[in-house]
């Protein structure tokens, strides 16, 4: 077979790219060494069109222990001699055409980067994007998503303890599927993703390679057409099983002392792994495919190589110490072989049949070595002009309180801002008894790092319609409302892993929004001195009609050195004060109900200074070490009223709240104005609130108080907060069981099955 | 009274339990292999717990690879004797499925994986909050084994609201009777679907768990 630029083509390579291939090896690759490149110079392993400015965020300092990008997630200090280690993924393409087993083999590919560096998983979150949820595609991508996040998570047993959805028309043919791992390792148990120590061996553990998943990588990295359909078989299967067993064998193989280096092969299969070992051990390997466990025969050497299988380690061990970890993968029943050996000449060498089947130099294939990178031309795009064209002006206001409330009754049903429990239900949350969050609900979810006397503060955070309005704007409020939610929660921030969702790189307008996208994200990491410790980049979340919301996802975790910080969010108790931190702003863009009430596509991003918040978050800070209030709960979609009903859920409370707006009454009630947070406390605290407040230069504003149940705004009922709640609570699945009803109604008329 | 705590391929809530006996109520734990068969250092008076998870992965049906397994031979014997046994969540269906517990646990009745606080009593007792976390919760057995349990006061929980009122609102799965826990006809093997290794801890503001384990003899 002769191998020419169309062959690489074909391969998701660019005729240039074909060019700088054969000139790193010195002559034309053969089809098995040109699959290798495809796989590891795709855009999802070499981050060839985003790693230029990637390279401009905060990536090191603070508490962090490795420099973001070295290894498979990042890690950082907690104190008492342990780290945290973290990392968000996406999962976008495969889940697109296969929800349940895309979703699910995204949170297990997420959880073997945690325990591959040799720390245990204790927390999952995810962030979810989808298209209308009226409509059945969405529906079924919905279930299936859920279902296999459920499906893979629950069997694994780590508590999926928070995370986000939304719905948006622009996911419909696109959704996102973003999963977070968060774990605990002790100091000095740490592995590194190396190859090391010439003739020591390559061990190969965990389920046997199959076709499934081959392309993968090169898969997520084209946009999603009609065709994509076929492509069903780069959808990997997963088998949460196997990975538990995977993950406890794994953490006890690293006690044996007798690991050098181990990384989990997730895109880009048995290439990947073996070229980032020995790339970063300085080192090459020889590997013998044919001892690569199969689970279809024949298979091919380009398909071992790319097939992404999951639940499968490369473990390096140091040579003569093979029995300790045999005898670990024999307890777990789990195939344990050895591949290879690690060579001196920084070559792969890939065997089958005694025959070389590819040669390439591990450097040439990696991120950082040989791989190319590129930036692309950027412009700003059309639509910005109709954002900067919208004149708040020209929506109507709010009459009256009366009018008020018919908005708030439709704004707390509306999916992004109702109860996500129809979903969250499906998902363990309490598993490990370490999720403090179940009976007191914080911004942040509360999780016990038990054994190390510390608790973490973890969220996922991106309003994408912020970021469309204002990219730049928008990727600095998804980290500040990050670090609110965990400041609001008792916690301090401590680190950031993103997860930059994009369509096609290729197209300006995109680019203009990726760039400026990670500008405002390194700016307001830096100001929060919340360094990005890794993530990932999934572009060519596009279809034929246009590319999804830029949705640069924040993952953020925060560290409560004494729990006695934890803050939680609910009304204490009646009679409380309810305090609004921060400025109240004549600002309704980009608001959940100027988007789905008022139905306006095009406005700019609210309000948000930088430095405002930054002042803000501080003081709530030091109000909660003083000990000055009872509970914290920030502003964010639905503006002040949703936030003000939120709070009463738990407990089933009510409030009292009056204001003399003085500016538009839906900007008062309904703005989404960033750096606001809703605090309550005693009447003594809170008149030590006020006076810090002034003095720090903060507005302080008194609201109201705390109710036993009763909803009053401006002196009008507006009946008990368990009505609010039902509404609530129930509006996702009123949706989804009005549709339920229409599905049985198709089935009836459906034709009845043949019976043989 | 020690404890003992199988681990198969597949347990995730083993630890849990683990650190909940030892570290919150004080107890001495022995973590158990389920490839080993030896349970020498228990008396009868001790406990063995089989936690919650997906034992073998689920595969086949919940709990029916595990009852062959090495260790539950060693359990069966043992709960034969009169040594306690507990099952949790998967617990529970494994000690259906090796015949230590009359009935079955089904799929829930809506078909979905539930997790969630819920509330459970005793025939007399005040309604305790546990977690529940599982697909396959829903316990069935034929009327005439209900009856007998009913009448031997084997039924140890059933699921109420937060005052205590039993009912099929407050019950997540759809099993038979409100079911949520059972004991065997001598008094010394439990299983319930409820997870009280989940709730005792104040950190998590909630220590109901204990009491289950007051309520069971097992503290």
């Amino acid at each position: 077979m002769e191998i020419t630029a169309k062959t690489a083509q074909e391969l998701r390579l660019t005729a240039e790219e074909f060019e700088l291939i054969k000139q790193k090896l010195g002559r034309t690759p053969n089809f098995t060494e040109l699959c290798a490149f495809s796989g590891m110079w795709s855009e999802h392993c070499s981050y060839k069109n985003s790693i230029r400015w990637l390279k401009t965020l905060p990536r090191s300092g603070g508490r962090m222990l490795v420099e973001a990008g070295e290894e498979n997630a990042g890690l950082m200090d907690i104190g008492n001699g342990f780290g945290v280690v973290f990392k968000i993924e996406s999962h976008n393409h495969p889940s697109a055409i296969e929800p349940f087993q895309g979703a699910a083999t995204g949170v297990g590919g997420i959880q073997r980067d945690i325990f591959t560096m040799g720390a245990r998983p204790i927390a999952s979150l995810n962030s979810l994007r989808f298209g209308n949820i009226k409509d059945k595609k969405t529906q079924r991508l919905l279930s299936g998503v859920v279902k296999g996040i459920g499906h893979y998570g629950n069997c694994f047993g780590v508590p999926t303890v928070g995370g986000e959805v939304y719905f948006e028309e622009g996911y419909h043919t696109n959704p996102l599927v973003n999963a977070m791992s968060v774990g605990i390792v002790q100091a000095g148990k740490t592995v590194s993703a190396t190859a090391e120590g010439i003739g020591n061996p390559v061990f190969f553990v965990g389920s046997a390679t199959g076709k499934d998943g081959i392309g993968g990588a090169s898969f997520a990295s084209a946009n999603i057409t009609a065709e994509s359909t076929e492509e069903l078989p780069a959808v990997q299967v997963g088998d949460p099983f196997q990975e538990k067993k995977l993950l406890e064998a794994c953490l006890e193989v690293i006690e044996t002392g007798a690991v050098v280096g181990m990384q989990d092969m997730g895109a880009a299969g048995i290439i990947c792994s073996t070229a980032e070992m020995s790339a970063k051990g300085k080192s090459g390997m020889h590997i013998d495919l044919d001892k690569v466990p199969t689970r279809q025969k024949n298979m091919k050497a380009w398909e071992l190589l790319l097939s992404e299988s999951q639940e499968r380690m490369l473990i390096v061990v140091e040579k003569g110490k093979e029995a300790a970890v045999l005898k670990v993968f024999e307890k777990w029943d789990l195939p344990c072989s050895e591949i290879g050996h690690v060579t001196g000449d920084g070559l792969l060498k890939f065997y089958m049949h005694g025959e070389l089947e590819a040669e390439i130099p591990a450097y040439e294939l990696v991120l950082g070595g040989g791989a190319p990178q590129y930036t692309r031309e950027y412009a700003a795009p059309d639509y910005l002009d109709n954002i900067a064209a919208f004149s708040q002006d020209s929506i109507e206001d709010i009459a009256d309180t009366a009018a008020l409330k018919a908005v708030a009754e439709q704004v707390i049903q509306i999916p992004n801002i109702a109860s996500k429990k129809w979903i969250t239900v499906q998902y363990d949350s309490t598993v490990g008894a370490a999720n403090a969050s179940t009976n007191a609900p914080s911004d942040a979810a509360i999780v016990l790092a038990k054994g190390t006397g510390k608790a973490l503060a973890v969220t996922t955070d991106c309003n994408s319609r912020y970021v469309y309005a204002n990219p730049h704007k928008g990727a600095m409020i998804a980290v500040a409302e990050a670090a609110r939610n965990i400041v609001c929660s008792g916690g301090e921030p401590i680190g950031v892993t993103n997860c930059l969702n994009f369509g096609n790189p290729y197209n300006p307008g995109v680019y203009y929004q990726f760039v400026q996208a990670v500008n405002g994200m390194g700016e307001a990491c830096r100001k929060f001195n919340t360094p990005v410790t890794g993530g990932n980049v999934s572009f060519y979340n596009q279809n034929p009609e246009g590319a999804v919301y830029p949705t640069p996802t924040i993952g953020m975790v925060g560290i409560l050195d004494d729990f006695g910080t934890r803050t939680t969010l609910d009304y204490k108790e009646t009679g409380d004060v309810i305090l609004l931190i921060g400025e109240q702003q004549n600002d309704i863009a980009s608001s959940e109900y100027l988007h789905k009430i008022k139905g306006v596509e095009f406005s700019p991003a609210p309000h948000f200074e930088l430095d405002e918040e930054f002042a803000v978050q501080k003081f709530v800070t030091s109000i909660i070490k003083e000990q000055l209030i009872k509970s914290a709960h920030d502003i964010s979609e639905g503006g002040l009223i949703v936030t003000l009903i939120e709070k009463g859920f738990h407990r089933g409370l009510g409030f009292d709240v009056a204001a003399d707006a003085g500016i538009r009454l839906d900007a008062y009630w309904l703005g989404e104005a960033q750096s606001r947070v809703v605090v309550t406390a005693t009447k003594e605290q809170a008149e030590a609130i006020k006076h810090k407040g002034a003095s720090n230069h903060i507005p302080v504003t008194v609201l109201g108080t705390v109710t036993s149940g009763g909803v009053t705004v401006n002196g009008e009922g507006w009946g008990a907060i368990s009505e609010w709640k039902d509404k609530y609570d129930n509006a996702i699945g009123n949706l989804l069981k009005a549709s339920a009803g229409e599905i049985i109604e198709m089935g009836a008329d459906m034709e009845p099955m043949e019976l043989n | 009274m020690k404890y003992g705590v199988v681990v198969f391929p597949g347990s995730n809530c083993d630890r849990d339990a683990q650190y909940a006996l030892a570290e919150d109520m004080g107890k001495e734990v022995i973590m158990l292999w389920h490839k080993d068969k030896d349970l020498g250092m228990f008396t009868t008076d001790d406990c063995i717990i089989l936690p919650g998870g997906f034992s073998y992965g689920d595969y086949l049906r919940c709990g029916a690879i595990a009852r062959f397994s090495p260790m539950m031979q060693s359990v069966i014997e043992f709960a034969n004797k009169g040594g306690k046994v507990l099952g949790v969540c998967n617990g529970f269906q494994i000690l259906c499925e090796s015949g230590l517990l009359p009935g079955v646990l089904l799929n829930n009745a809506h078909q979905q994986f539930v997790c969630n606080n819920v509330f459970i009593k005793t025939n007399n007792g005040e309604p305790l909050k546990i977690p529940i976390a599982h697909g396959d919760g829903r316990f069935f057995a034929e009327d005439h084994i209900l009856d007998e349990l009913e009448a031997n006061n084997q039924v140890i929980f059933k699921y109420c609201d937060a005052l205590g009122n039993i009912g099929t609102a407050f019950n997540p799965n759809g099993a038979v009777r409100n079911i949520a826990g059972i004991k065997n006809k001598n008094g010394n093997v439990f299983g319930m679907m409820p997870h009280p290794e989940r709730a005792t801890s104040a950190a998590l503001s909630n220590t109901d768990g204990k009491k289950v384990f007051d309520i069971l003899g097992l503290n």
